[in-house]
């Protein structure tokens, strides 16, 4: 499914991160998946959030630099070469990714975010390879 | 050796009759050849005829730097463009560049209080002279040149950079002078010591060094690292470029060429004259120019005036070491630097106005410029390469409007400090 992932601005110093996550906790939004792109003088902390719009909005009150941006999550069996199919289906497909993380919650599942250059053309490729995903008989789509 | 002892030995009374014959002069060229000018003096009620003697100075109007950008190019010029044998010009970095016309006369006259400062300094005409300042439209590289070859000793035209070759002309010809910035100084010696070269076998004396603020902790590293005693030349092109002012061998203040241009210091904010011996912004006429006269050049330079007889036997008044500006200019490895430059840069680049604070370092002997920039919704991108790009493009334009690289630092939003009043643009960090 696609998903709002919240991006955060942040210079590198201390408790900067510490204050994103208490705002977040203070407006009761609950982080599902979070990841750092770092350089040597600022990062971006992209999230997985209960409310991405709420997340915004409080993150701002606060004067952070957010954005909002469209990401993919994908499930994939919890098991080794599951990213590697994914990923080989979207190359071939001729998805661009732009950047992507992803989390293992469940013992059987993993979730991967997906950044890709077009969201359209991403979702394209995994509906019409969805056959090749399956795992019990589940979707691979979240 | 004092080079013009009856001029820089004179007595206060008699080089205030100098003064006041050659200011009386020049206000009656200047307003009638310049109608800008007139028109300030007719706003204040003030005629040539008014103007008796140079204790009449301060009632004459300011000459700011507006003023030369406003007469782009020629137009504060008092003879006709057949008289002007040579010219000059600042960077311009801030706009047009400032022209400055000068004629047969004034160059002769440079290059007198050119000579005057070099002995003063301690040089005498069988030195050999490296001239290592930008020659070109920057006036540091002929006015040495000419004042060297006025005093009859030997010049060698060298010109700024090519370090290597500065030093194998040092050691093959035996240069006793080395005439540049404070900080390609502190370069030359950083390349001496790499190549494994000791000062002490070069032939080097004197080092006469200005362009850029440089400080007493700067002047003993430089006598140590190179062996010599390092003088301090002030000038600005508006006047005359290097020699409106230099150090003696005492190292106990600059004196200035008065009998060609008078210094009063005034309160930057109220623009009145300060008492004496006070610190405030310096301010120039120049009472012997013909080809750019100029009354009341507020120079924006702080400095206080010593009007006690030197040890070394001049009379003339001494300046001492600049110690800072009464606006906000930077000067970065020798290019003036105003923060609006930088802001309006980053204000092309954007709908929104951004904000901004400047940092200057030295590191070793360069100085870095880090501009920090918030940013703003507008400009983030929640993609790390974009981001950068942002960067880079701001670094980019910076450099091709100012000409000198710069650091770049993205910082959060609201982090710069916010003023009521004037904003704080600039952290100047270096130990000067």
């Amino acid at each position: 499914m696609i998903t709002k992932q919240v991006s955060v601005f942040l210079e590198n110093k201390s408790g900067r991160l510490n204050e994103v996550t208490q705002i977040l906790s203070d407006a009761e939004i609950n982080i599902s998946a979070f990841t750092i792109a770092d350089t040597s003088d600022f990062g971006i902390l992209r999230l997985i959030v209960s409310d991405p719009e709420k997340a915004c909005e409080v993150l701002k009150q606060n004067q952070f630099s957010v954005k909002t941006t469209e990401v993919v999550l994908a499930k994939t069996p919890n098991q080794p070469g599951s990213l590697s199919k994914l990923l080989k289906v979207l190359s071939e497909g001729g998805s661009f990714i732009e950047y992507m993380y992803a989390f293992s919650m469940e013992q059987d599942s993993a979730t991967i975010v997906i950044r890709p250059a077009s969201i359209k053309k991403c979702m394209e490729i995994l509906q019409s390879n969805k056959d090749n995903f399956l795992f019990q008989e589940g979707e691979f789509l979240l | 050796m004092i080079w013009n002892k009856k001029i820089e030995c004179a007595s206060r009374d008699e080089m205030a009759a100098i003064q006041s014959e050659r200011l009386l002069s020049t206000v009656k060229r200047i307003y009638h050849n310049i109608p800008s000018y007139r028109a300030k003096m007719q706003e204040k009620g003030i005629l040539p005829g008014d103007i008796k003697s140079v204790e009449n100075l301060k009632d004459l109007p300011f000459t700011n730097k507006t003023d030369l950008r406003d007469n782009y190019p020629f137009g504060m010029f008092t003879v006709p463009m057949s008289e002007i044998v040579r010219l000059h010009a600042s960077s311009g970095t801030t706009g047009k560049p400032t022209v400055v016309g000068y004629t047969r006369n004034d160059l002769q006259m440079w290059a007198e209080v050119v000579t005057r400062s070099l002995c003063m300094a301690g040089v005498h005409k069988n030195d050999i002279v490296q001239v290592a300042y930008g020659y070109g439209l920057f006036t540091g590289g002929l006015g040495l040149h000419y004042g060297t070859e006025n005093l009859g000793a030997t010049v060698i035209p060298i010109s700024g950079g090519n370090t290597k070759k500065q030093i194998q002309l040092m050691q093959d010809f035996g240069s006793s002078v080395i005439a540049c910035t404070p900080s390609y100084a502190l370069f030359l010696s950083e390349a001496l010591q790499e190549m494994g070269i000791d000062p002490e076998s070069l032939n080097l004396r004197v080092g006469i060094f200005g362009a850029e603020p440089w400080s007493e902790n700067m002047r003993k590293e430089i006598e140590a690292k190179l062996k010599i005693k390092a003088i301090d030349i002030y000038g600005l092109s508006e006047i005359v470029g290097p020699g409106v002012s230099c150090e003696c061998t005492h190292q106990a203040g600059m004196h200035v060429n008065e009998d060609h241009f008078i210094p009063e210091i005034i309160d930057p904010e109220n623009l009145q004259p300060v008492q004496p011996g006070e610190i405030g912004e310096l301010v120039f006429s120049t009472v012997s120019k013909e080809g750019i006269p100029i009354l009341r050049y507020r120079t924006r330079d702080l400095t206080r005036l010593i009007y006690d007889k030197c040890e070394c036997g001049r009379t003339l008044v001494r300046m001492e070491k600049c110690m800072g500006r009464s606006d906000d200019m930077l000067i970065i490895r020798g290019v003036n630097v105003f923060p609006s430059q930088i802001e309006s840069v980053l204000l092309e680049m954007s709908e929104t106005e951004p904000h901004y604070l400047l940092i200057v370092e030295r590191q070793g002997t360069l100085d870095i410029l880090k501009i920090m920039v918030e940013v703003q919704e507008q400009f983030f991108s929640d993609e790390v390469r974009e981001l950068e790009a942002l960067r880079k493009k701001i670094r980019n334009n910076i450099q091709s409007t100012l000409g000198i690289s710069v650091d770049v630092k993205l910082v959060e939003p609201k982090t710069i400090e916010r003023t009521a009043g004037k904003a704080k643009r600039v952290i100047d960090n270096r130990k000067i």
